[in-house]
């Protein structure tokens, strides 16, 4: 094996690996959106994202024939599941989450999880009822085929790409831009208008803010739908890319996506970007880690496989938590107050 | 107490001794689902054993036997299976049994018919435990599960004539076991084994997938489950690679195509439920299942037909060692292990000492270009005893 070989694999498995990043970065967004302004882990985010997926899924299916450009199709899904997913959060924090407000901490945590376990059940009776499990996403044409494949117009890039060892589906590029530019709306909102301006009020001290004339009800409402509605939209670039979800398909890239916010300090939302961009790139170095091991000679680490992904994971969560507690870019709680 | 049995003893020897001079009644009973999810493949076994024993009524008529079928319902539930196991095993003219369709129902029903002696042959069930628990009454006439293996990796080496192969599975007993079972076979005719790994992931395989780009294998092994392996091979071929992708029955659900599209191209499968296409002796079988019972014949009905005609031939062989008098269940027992029964649709019969199919065959599925299942190849598999 040549070490250009080697470098090119390796740099495959980095882009692919950060790729599936910016799917998770934006669902830790939602995890951290609602624990900056509530403190709460609201462990139904990852529900709320499925829903997305099943929003994208049945708007996919609905259009498949209609004789309307992808990229609409594209746009109305997201925009459908962004709605559906962000009233959904709102829906859940007025119901399951706001009656507890003063309850200790453990109690909307407990409820937090069942709001999960019943969507999930929700969801697959939703879907039940029309004899579909397994629910497989008809994309538009063209979406799975290679970025800059050898007959469009950017084919000397396309080479370039293939050359130093990247291989891009016109979907995964698509799922960047997407979660990029969610990303840059979300960092406008926060931090350029005065709606961000009241909720990081809200999220610093929410009994001052009211004393200001801020209704921070009205505030914290505004983050869960925030939260959801970039819920929604991870959970259509998830089914964008993987394909096929089902009810259940939430809770592993959900507890993966909580470990990226944790990682990259929950609550800062660059942190839950840069969380998100590790982890994916962290998960698939070590499911290569044994064929690394065999051409690099090292025999040890030959029975590290993919089935150690999600361990290797939380190992360097559990690595970083001892040597810096409030994660990658968390700032210590003391400075809130 | 001691009169009143007496009596009953009297009056059974006077009906037995009635029964004597006029025509006695043989039964062969069939168990498999009827109602339920099933029904379908189980009513496929029953009309193929009724057409079995439709041709079998003459000869026995000769003998001075009348020949009938009953069906009983297990609805591929153990527990019904069972209770009604009792109940052919009460009824004393019932000298074997056809059936069932679920290893998890034959592996009770046939303990609870073991202590009566009646034989059964089962048409469909391919778990290891069915036979290896070495009772006297239960045979089969499909491949066991641990031929998969050893057939998966023949395709691989024969047909595919693959040299480097990448071996997954989804660390479940099952695809494990498989996935293990063709590494070893793999292995020990010197083909290489570049990779070998499992993964209980269902939707990102990218990791995996590079691997596979960089070693470029042959063909790859996936011993799992269709929902899994469906995205697996949705992803794999997105990404350009085209090596064959191997399984097991695992594969067989039409929900397979559905989930990987485009990408079940290339996908082969080993399974023991062959389609009445790939058995060439079937046609007659297929014209006659027609007009009998207004539907057409599928895998399942030929079966069904076959293990009727092994038990028949079974209690022919018994009656005949009985010198043309009505033999007991134990000689019915003792004859159809031994049974010699040739020219049936799926072949030539015989038993091994626990009572799997001597030489059973394993059929080799792909999906072709219409994305659809058809017959690639037919594998003959030897019983792991003879």
């Amino acid at each position: 094996m040549d070490v250009q070989a080697l470098l090119s694999f390796l740099v495959g498995v980095v882009v692919s690996g950060l790729v599936l990043g910016f799917v998770y970065a934006i669902i830790a967004l939602g995890y951290t959106m609602v624990y900056g302004v509530l403190q709460l882990i609201n462990f139904a985010h990852s529900e709320v994202f499925i829903t997305g997926a099943v929003v994208g899924f049945e708007v996919f299916r609905v259009l498949a024939t209609a004789p309307i450009n992808g990229y609409l199709k594209l746009i109305i899904a997201l925009l459908s599941a962004m709605i559906i997913s962000g009233l959904l959060n709102v829906l859940i924090e007025r119901l399951a989450y706001r009656p507890l407000r003063n309850a200790p901490r453990l109690v909307p945590l407990i409820t937090a999880i069942g709001v999960s376990l019943i969507l999930q059940d929700l969801l697959r009776i939703l879907e039940g009822f029309q004899g579909r499990f397994d629910l497989t996403y008809t994309l538009p044409q063209g979406f799975s085929n290679t970025f800059c494949g050898s007959t469009s117009s950017c084919a000397a890039f396309g080479s370039f790409l293939s050359g130093i060892g990247v291989q891009l589906q016109i979907k995964e590029v698509i799922l960047v831009v997407v979660a990029v530019l969610m990303l840059a709306l979300l960092n406008y909102i926060v931090n350029y208008t005065r709606m961000g301006r009241a909720i990081r009020a809200v999220a610093q001290d929410r009994v001052t803010a009211g004393l200001m004339g801020i209704d921070s009800n009205r505030m914290i409402s505004l983050t869960f739908l925030i939260g959801g509605a970039l819920g929604g939209v991870s959970g259509v670039l998830f089914g964008l890319k993987f394909g096929t979800i089902n009810a259940y398909s939430g809770f592993d890239p959900g507890i993966v996506a909580f470990t990226a916010a944790v990682l990259g300090g929950i609550g800062s939302i660059p942190g839950a970007v840069l969380g998100g961009l590790v982890l994916g790139v962290i998960q698939n170095l070590i499911g290569v880690t044994n064929i690394l091991g065999s051409l690099l000679g090292i025999a040890n680490l030959q029975s590290i496989d993919a089935s150690y992904q999600r361990i290797g994971a939380f190992i360097l969560l559990v690595v970083i938590l001892i040597v810096k507690p409030t994660g990658l870019l968390g700032r210590s709680n003391t400075e809130k107050v | 107490m001691k009169k009143s049995g007496l009596i009953t003893l009297a009056m059974v020897s006077a009906l037995s001794m009635g029964s004597a001079f006029a025509q006695q009644t043989i039964k062969i009973a069939t168990l498999t689902p009827l109602s339920g999810g099933q029904s379908d493949l189980g009513t496929q076994i029953q009309n193929g054993a009724r057409l079995a024993v439709n041709e079998y009524k003459a000869r026995f008529a000769k003998l001075g036997f009348n020949l009938q079928l009953v069906g009983y319902d297990d609805q591929a539930d153990p527990a019904t299976g069972t209770a009604n196991a009792r109940k052919i095993a009460a009824d004393r003219s019932i000298l074997a049994v056809v059936g069932t369709l679920n290893s998890g129902v034959a592996i009770p029903a046939s303990q609870a018919l073991a202590p009566s002696r009646v034989a059964m042959i089962s048409p469909a069930n391919t778990a290891n435990s069915v036979t290896d628990r070495g009772l006297k009454n239960m045979n089969r006439i499909v491949a066991r599960d641990d031929a998969q293996g050893p057939a998966g990796a023949q395709f691989i080496i024969n047909t595919l004539k693959a040299k480097k192969v990448y071996v997954l599975d989804d660390k479940t007993a099952y695809g494990e076991g498989l996935a293990s079972e063709v590494d070893k076979a793999l292995k020990a005719k010197g083909i290489q084994v570049v990779g070998r790994e499992g993964t209980e992931e269902k939707s990102d395989f990218s990791a995996i997938i590079s691997k596979i780009q960089l070693l470029k294998p042959d063909a790859i092994y996936f011993g799992g489950i269709y929902n899994q392996v469906g995205v697996f091979a949705k992803q794999l071929r997105e990404k350009g690679v085209n090596a064959p992708l191997i399984g097991g029955d695992g594969y067989d659900s039409s929900e397979l195509l559905t989930i990987a599209g485009e990408g079940a191209k290339g996908i082969y499968f080993t399974t023991v439920a062959a389609p009445i296409e790939a058995l060439p002796a079937a046609k007659t079988f297929s014209a006659n299942y027609q007009k009998t019972f207004k539907k057409p014949a599928q895998g399942f009905g030929a079966f069904g037909y076959d293990a009727a005609k092994v038990a028949l031939q079974g209690i022919l062989d018994a009656i005949k060692t009985n010198k043309n008098k009505m033999p007991s269940r134990a000689q019915v027992e003792t004859a159809i292990r031994k049974v010699k029964a040739t020219g049936l649709l799926s072949g030539n019969v015989e038993f091994n000492s626990v009572g799997d199919r001597k030489a059973a065959k394993m059929y080799i599925m792909s999906v072709g270009d219409n994305l659809k299942f058809k017959l690639a190849e037919t594998i003959d598999v030897k019983a792991p005893r003879q």
